[in-house]
């Protein structure tokens, strides 16, 4: 074993503590706290897979977790609460949004990818805004969790905190396995050199494509716990800005390294949560410290740690 | 005679006024070694590309072993068994070496859609790669960065990459370009090595290097071929050493 697996061992052992450390201090708002840090790394793990490794800018990440989100919303809205369900339709109707999203902006490079993105971001934000039916700008409260056959109660703040640990670490795994097989390697080798990889004999866009559609499934997934945790499904889940802080978990942890979105996840919302105990002018902190992380950590957190693994 | 694997028909490109392509016939027999020679602003990169498929021509067209080409993209022409180096080296350069060359024997392994297997720990794709890098001579090399590599290294990794896709047409962009005088030496010698078993299109500046390794050279000259034949037969050409050589010497 590598220091940098000893590192992130000894990271994945702490985020097992969190539930039983809060408990024992009477602080039971940090569990809360971490488990929507731990949401939001895994939407930034999905994003990572095509801005970090696939090297496509997406400025529209947060379409995902509105369709995982309304996909949750709606079942219970209409008294399906059957988990299994609302999850696999929250990640069935991300992939096939990615699809639509990507099949048109994956042929583009550059600024109007990143503007077609965030296009159709906006679309799905305004189509959610005009839903009167379900709460419109002010969204929907979700009435009653998923329910899991009883297997798990996300009732229970200490059961949902493990599940959403235990997905983190199967998306983080399964992102690793992607972007280090075959069809990894394709994706990286053409965000290296576009022009060599065409001339040796790789058409990028279906493997490019397949990516995109991969990582908005994920983030449906990511958009279905969002709207357990929250209990509360609004357009907000989709707004531009949560596209950009999504982008930026992935820039500050590190792009194109494993642990990097997850590092960035709990720097970007600990340190939010930091300020805003402070004062209610936090963000006229964070934004001159976000600038200076990235001049500093040009590799991101995950550069801080030790060496080690392919993927870096 | 062997049969032409390549053969080019009336080809043009131009850009605005300047015809870059002017009716190009041209053609490349199994297993030979045809050099394209041209001072600068001649056309030959121009030409290369759209052999390559990189460029669309205007007219013309392009026949690979009987089939019309011309309107194929690049990857669909590597998959038939074009490859190229470029004038500006192209090799991945945040990858090692000998990724670069898995990569190469990857794109002609099926498709990628593997989603699982670490694919650095497929021998089907490590062991290829390694034999390749062990022809050209940067088998030592392996693991480094290609980023880390020297010029003239870069240079011999973009042709083992070309030569991992088990090619049955090279077509090098001035491989010796920028190169020192031992590196570019080892490189000739390494070509000629290849004669008789590859077939090998090479636009090239250094005359020594086409001297050595053309079994024929085409002259162009805006957009042109002014002459094509045996290399002493060229060298003679009074146009041509009017055009070109006579400037060069």
């Amino acid at each position: 074993m590598n220091a940098r697996v000893v590192v992130l061992a000894a990271g994945v052992a702490l985020l097992a503590g969190v539930p039983l450390a809060a408990t024992l201090a009477g602080q039971p708002y940090y569990i809360d706290l971490i488990r929507r840090v731990m949401v939001f790394a895994i939407a930034a793990a999905s994003l990572n897979l095509i801005l970090g490794y696939g090297g496509l800018v997406s400025f529209g990440h947060a379409a995902y977790l509105g369709v995982g989100g309304y996909a949750v919303g709606i079942f219970a809205f209409y008294g399906v609460h059957n988990g299994w369900l609302q999850w696999s339709v929250a990640i069935a109707a991300s992939a096939l949004v990615a699809l639509v999203i990507g099949a048109i902006s994956v042929r583009t490079r550059g600024i109007y990818f990143i503007m077609i993105t965030l296009a159709f971001t906006q679309m799905l934000y305004f189509l959610a805004v005009s839903l009167e039916e379900y709460g419109g700008d002010d969204g929907m409260r979700l009435k009653v969790k998923s329910q899991f056959s009883g297997l798990i109660d996300l009732d229970n703040p200490v059961a949902f905190y493990y599940l959403v640990l235990v997905l983190l670490l199967g998306v983080v795994y399964l992102v690793h396995r992607l972007v280090n097989s075959r069809f990894g390697l394709v994706l990286r080798a053409a965000k290296s050199n576009e022009a060599r990889s065409r001339a040796v004999g790789f058409s990028p866009y279906a493997y490019r494509l397949v990516a995109f559609v991969i990582a908005g499934a994920i983030c449906g997934l990511a958009g279905a716990l969002l709207a357990n945790h929250t209990a509360y499904i609004a357009p907000a889940f989709m707004e531009w800005t949560r596209s950009g802080e999504i982008m930026f978990m992935v820039i500050l942890g590190g792009m194109g390294t494993a642990p990097g979105p997850a590092l960035g996840a709990f720097a970007l919302l600990l340190v939010e949560d930091l300020l805003a105990g402070w004062t209610q002018h936090w963000q006229v902190i964070l934004g001159p410290l976000l600038i200076m992380s990235v001049l500093f950590f040009r590799r991101g957190l995950a550069g801080l740690l030790p060496r080690g693994g392919d993927d870096g | 005679m062997a049969e032409a694997i390549l053969e080019v028909r009336g080809l043009r490109k131009s850009f605005g006024a300047l015809a870059a392509t002017d009716g190009v016939n041209l053609d490349l027999r199994e297993g030979e070694t045809h050099a394209i020679i041209g001072p600068n602003g001649a056309g030959k990169t121009t030409l290369i590309s759209q052999l390559a498929g990189n460029l669309r021509p205007d007219g013309g067209s392009i026949f690979f072993a009987g089939e019309d080409v011309t309107r194929l993209s690049a990857p669909q022409r590597a998959q038939r068994g074009f490859a190229r180096s470029f004038q500006i080296t192209s090799v991945y350069r945040d990858f090692s070496a000998l990724d670069n060359v898995a990569l190469a024997v990857q794109a002609h392994a099926g498709h990628s859609f593997r989603f699982w297997r670490p694919a650095r720990a497929e021998r089907a794709l490590r062991d290829p790669a390694r034999a390749v890098l062990e022809e050209v001579g940067l088998a030592a090399r392996a693991g480094v960065l290609a980023a880390n590599l020297a010029h003239g290294e870069q240079r011999q990794l973009e042709v083992a990459m070309a030569l991992a896709t088990r090619p049955r047409l090279l077509l090098l962009d001035e491989p010796v370009a920028g190169m020192g005088q031992e590196e570019s030496q080892r490189m000739v010698r390494f070509l000629a090595g290849l004669k008789g078993r590859r077939s090998i299109l090479l636009v090239e500046h250094d005359m020594d290097a086409v001297f050595t390794l053309a079994d024929r050279i085409s002259v162009l000259v805006y957009g042109r071929i002014i002459a094509s034949g045996a290399p002493a037969e060229v060298r003679a050409n009074p146009e041509v050493r009017r055009a070109y050589l006579g400037e060069e010497a």
